[in-house]
């Protein structure tokens, strides 16, 4: 048995291979090569991405195949340029997508970067709401579950947040609408907001796309309302998957530090438990608490690709879903590439933010 | 460690079978999360096996002798659990969906085994080029959400593809390409570890090939953490398959039952207040899922002094120094991992 021991420290070591090469330069070092390492993690994806999607071949066919004559097929296929080598269409695609530029959906032959925005910012609104719900919900339980170790109500929490894990989003969301909107009736069952204020908001001046913010900046609290009951349900359902983690995370990094000699020193000065967890102990665990946080981003948008589908909120994830059934395989690459950018990019925040708080986080 | 490793060869065999021995270790709550997990998988395994002989109907059936089944029906002494939109029996589809559920874990699973810890293997060995390339690639793909991955993987493959093994394989590579980055980075981590053990140095000093390094020094001490992936990375596969099946790129429902796809069409009619098709299917989901994570959870802590034999340990973390941040970070490591 004691051979496992060696197991965890030898996995963290190999876990990040390629930053150990900069082992004692300064933080400025340590920025730089972290920011050069989100290009090749963005450059694969988007390589593999590429590659993956045309294995199946072209994009023209895949969606208006049969549904246009061979000849004017052929001729839109020459148009888009896809009758050249893949090699030439592949690196002329990655200088348009250094530019910026995406292409034009084929099914309702609207600019990626125009549908991006749009859908991307009601994503945007789901993660910030699943996120608050995720954190008020993970933090305090979790540090009940700390203060409260190995007693009754540790092992009731920590088997709920096995259950937040275990239950899959779409079966949470379903089991939700059925209990909160076609029984007791509380909660719309579907949708960001009811037509009424889809249309109000579509109308705004240059609108965030994110609903609540646009309707308190316009003080339509009618609208307000109407957006805060659409979103509860969705924001809880995709809140919870991600509870259990950050309850697991704040109970074993308090714990962790409940048994440094600082707070031993505390308890022995007369302070009270509950101060003990909810100061001493607290404050320290943060830091590999942001960290992991900031990684579950890609838990939170997969999470939200299935949300999405499940309550017919129009973001990102129930669009890609409608372009992969028309075949419209431009505009899904253009999501699946966009959520590559966010994801690098989010995990070089963490890594900074990491770095900034703990001297001692140099690799 | 080659020491003690030695020394613990001298039990029976059967007592350092991966969850036997993880039983023997355990107490209290520990093991009351063990037993409960043992439970449910293996309750799983056996409806897996005998849906055959359980269910009263196929999964596919939308007749018997009586008759043309009714759509959307409550549950009734002919249908249990009730019927689907589309007519189906959802008690029969359920206990079918395990084992079509199993069979793309073990496909999947197998399939990730093989390709990752060969590569891992080779890339921790051999170092080089080839590693730093496969270290970035991993990387990458881990990054990055899997549903989507998987997703991607399954456009490409399934192409209208609807038969039973047609679309477990499917459903399987797709899987897979998430899991193998996981079994090469310990792979390879552990394979980098155990190439400056003394017993390597002297294999090569005598003259032993790099394959019979790889495969008989190495691959046995490398895999120890094997079953442990194993069991969390197949409560995450059934997930993944679920969501693919709700996404509606799974398998099609007249060549298998798959618990994912009857949630799909489930979630219309949860609108207009009918609960027996989706309650069902989903809670087949979960409490499969949960059996698995029991498992896997406990025989983590388990294999962790530090969460393992809990009120004796209180207290006795090393203090401060960058030794007991390592500690800190390895066991959140450990515990991102099981998420």
């Amino acid at each position: 048995m004691t051979t496992l021991i060696e197991a965890p420290p030898s996995d963290a070591d190999g876990l990040l291979p390629s930053k150990k090469k900069s082992s004692g330069g300064g933080l400025g070092t340590y920025l730089l090569i972290r920011f050069l390492l989100i290009i090749p993690t963005i450059f694969i994806l988007v390589t593999m991405v590429f590659f993956l999607m045309r294995v199946i071949g072209d994009p023209i066919t895949a969606a208006q195949g049969g549904r246009l004559p061979p000849e004017a097929l052929a001729q839109r296929i020459r148009d888009a340029g896809y009758d050249r080598p893949i090699i030439v269409q592949y690196l002329e695609y990655l200088g348009q997508v250094a530019t910026g530029n995406f292409g034009t959906t084929i099914t309702d032959r609207r600019p990626v970067v125009e549908m991006l925005a749009t859908f991307g910012a009601a994503t945007l609104e789901l993660a910030i709401n699943a996120l608050i719900v995720a954190l008020l919900v993970g933090i305090p339980l979790g540090l009940i579950a700390a203060y409260k170790r190995d007693k009754a109500p540790d092992a009731v929490l920590r088997f709920f947040a096995i259950l937040c894990y275990a239950t899959p989003v779409f079966f949470a969301g379903l089991l939700m609408k059925l209990t909160f909107s076609v029984w007791l009736g509380w909660f719309p069952v579907a949708g960001r907001a009811s037509t009424r204020t889809e249309l109000a908001m579509g109308g705004l001046a240059s609108p965030t796309g994110i609903y609540w913010l646009d309707a308190l900046r316009s003080g339509n609290m009618a609208a307000f309302g109407d957006i805060a009951s659409h979103s509860v349900l969705p924001a809880v359902t995709l809140g919870l998957l991600t509870a259990g983690v950050f309850l697991r995370l704040v109970r074993t990094n308090v714990i962790g530090t409940l048994g440094k000699d600082y707070v031993e020193a505390g308890r022995s000065r007369g302070v009270s438990n509950f101060r003990l967890v909810t100061k001493h102990a607290y404050k320290p665990a943060l830091i590999p608490i942001i960290t992991v946080m900031g990684l579950q981003i890609a838990l939170l948008l997969g999470g939200a690709v299935l949300t999405e589908s499940t309550f017919e909120w129009k973001g990102l994830g129930y669009q890609m879903v409608q372009y992969l059934n028309a075949r419209d395989f431009v505009a899904v690459q253009g999501i699946v590439v966009l959520l590559a950018v966010i994801v690098a990019i989010t995990n070089f925040i963490v890594d900074v933010a990491a770095a900034l708080i703990d001297p001692r986080v140099r690799y | 460690m080659t020491a003690t490793t030695e020394s613990g060869r001298k039990q029976p065999f059967i007592y350092r079978l991966p969850v036997i021995s993880h039983f023997r270790t355990s107490v209290g709550l520990q093991r009351g999360m063990l037993v409960t997990g043992l439970v449910l998988t293996v309750v799983f395994l056996l409806t897996a096996a005998f849906a055959p002989v359980i269910a009263p109907y196929g999964f596919a059936q939308l007749s018997d002798a009586s008759g043309t089944f009714p759509a959307q029906q409550p549950p009734s002494a002919a249908h249990i659990w009730g019927t689907t939109v589309g007519g189906y029996d959802v008690y029969s589809r359920v206990l079918w969906g395990a084992q079509t559920a199993f069979v793309v874990i073990v496909v999947a699973v197998v399939m990730s085994i093989f390709l990752g810890v060969a590569l891992g293997l080779l890339s921790g060995y051999f170092g080089g080029w080839l590693d730093r390339v496969l270290v970035v690639i991993a990387d990458a793909i881990y990054a990055f959400p899997s549903l989507l991955l998987a997703i991607v993987m399954s456009i490409v493959i399934n192409r209208g593809q609807s038969s039973f093994w047609g679309g477990i394989v499917a459903c399987s590579v797709s899987i897979s390409v998430v899991f193998v980055p996981q079994y090469f980075r310990v792979i390879r981590a552990e394979t980098i570890r155990l190439k400056a053990e003394p017993y390597v140095e002297s294999a090569k000093v005598v003259g032993a090939s790099s394959i019979r390094i790889m495969g008989r020094h190495i691959f046995k001490n490398a895999t120890r953490t094997l079953p442990l992936i194993f069991t969390l990375n197949a409560s995450e596969a059934i997930l993944t398959l679920a969501g693919l099946g709700f996404l509606g790129f799974g398998i099609e429902p007249t060549s298998a039952a798959e618990w994912g796809f009857d949630l799909n069409k489930a979630i219309a009619d949860a609108s207009s207040g009918i609960w027996w098709t989706g309650v069902y299917p989903g809670t087949a989901i979960v409490l499969t899922v949960l059996g698995l994570t029991l498992v896997g959870e406990s025989m983590n802590d388990l294999n962790d002094p530090r969460l393992r034999g809990r009120r004796k340990s209180v207290g006795k973390t090393p203090a401060g120094g960058p030794d007991s941040t390592a500690g800190a970070q390895a066991a959140l490591e450990a515990e991102s991992r099981v998420l």
